[in-house]
């Protein structure tokens, strides 16, 4: 079967790339990413800055389940109304440098379309890192469950 | 005689799990790794030299310390280690496109 989200992250390349079609109409797609009660939906963030024009910012927080408080902000380099967002991504208070994002938007055919993702990092080892946080973050599960499980056998 | 050792044993064991866990986020000193355990620096050393026999630490020398890190390279024997990020992906992708197929109906 053919995955509908893809990403291609090359040994030794301080880029990666995720493509990914949608079973929506290039308007709709391009919705998703400027309307801030839309991205506040599908992100699950709140939105507290977003202007869509050249040289515009935007700023995000999200409450993680503990109740911390984790904030990401940017500049938007480039806008281009259903063509392309080139933007800054950066999470506040890590370690994490900021990273360069090129977001192009096509229409495939009259209802669906397709969203390529170019993210560069600062270096091939903050993409690597990047890369392992959701891979660490599952082995932490796997492990703390395990923990649980050994725990009630106690 | 020494058995050759495998990625698969190296992970068969929680506390060795538990190690990859902690350098999986950042570079760390033997010191700093043993102190997240109850059981004795030995035992955790013995399970440092296992991974990194397996060759899924590697070692880097800073200053006088010397540090622990995950080499991705060999998790890729183990697990796809991209595919958790993936994952992660597509599930905010499909979210959007549910988000955006109800914003549709509701036109």
């Amino acid at each position: 079967m053919e995955l509908k989200t893809k990403v291609d992250a090359r040994e030794g390349m301080q880029e990666l790339v995720i493509t990914r079609e949608f079973d929506l109409p290039l308007e709709l797609l391009f919705k998703a990413y400027i309307e801030p009660e839309i991205v506040e939906q599908w992100m699950g963030t709140k939105v507290l800055k977003l202007e869509n024009k050249n040289h515009g910012s935007w700023q995000f927080v999200t409450t993680d389940p503990k109740g911390n408080k984790h904030g990401f902000n940017g500049v938007i380099h480039e806008f281009s109304m259903n063509r392309k967002i080139t933007r800054t991504f950066e999470m506040e208070n890590t370690s994490f440098p900021v990273q360069l994002e090129f977001l192009e938007f096509e229409a495939l055919t009259e209802g669906t379309s397709k969203l390529t993702m170019k993210i560069i990092y600062k270096s091939v080892a903050d993409r690597d890192e990047m890369l392992k946080l959701p891979f660490a973050q599952g082995i932490n599960m796997a492990h703390n469950r395990l923990q649980e499980i050994v725990n009630n056998i106690r | 005689m020494e058995l050759r050792r495998d990625v698969f044993q190296a992970i068969a064991d929680p506390t060795r799990r538990a190690i990859i866990t902690l350098v999986a986020l950042q570079a760390l000193t033997p010191t700093a790794i043993a102190g997240n355990f109850d059981s004795s620096r030995q035992t955790i050393s013995k399970h440092i030299q296992i991974l990194t026999e397996c060759e899924i630490l590697g070692q880097e020398q800073k200053g006088r310390e010397i540090y622990y890190h995950l080499n991705p390279q060999k998790m890729k024997e183990i697990a796809d280690f991209v595919e958790p990020f993936r994952k992660l992906w597509d599930v905010r992708f499909n979210k959007l496109e549910d988000v955006m197929k109800n914003y549709k109906s509701d036109k």
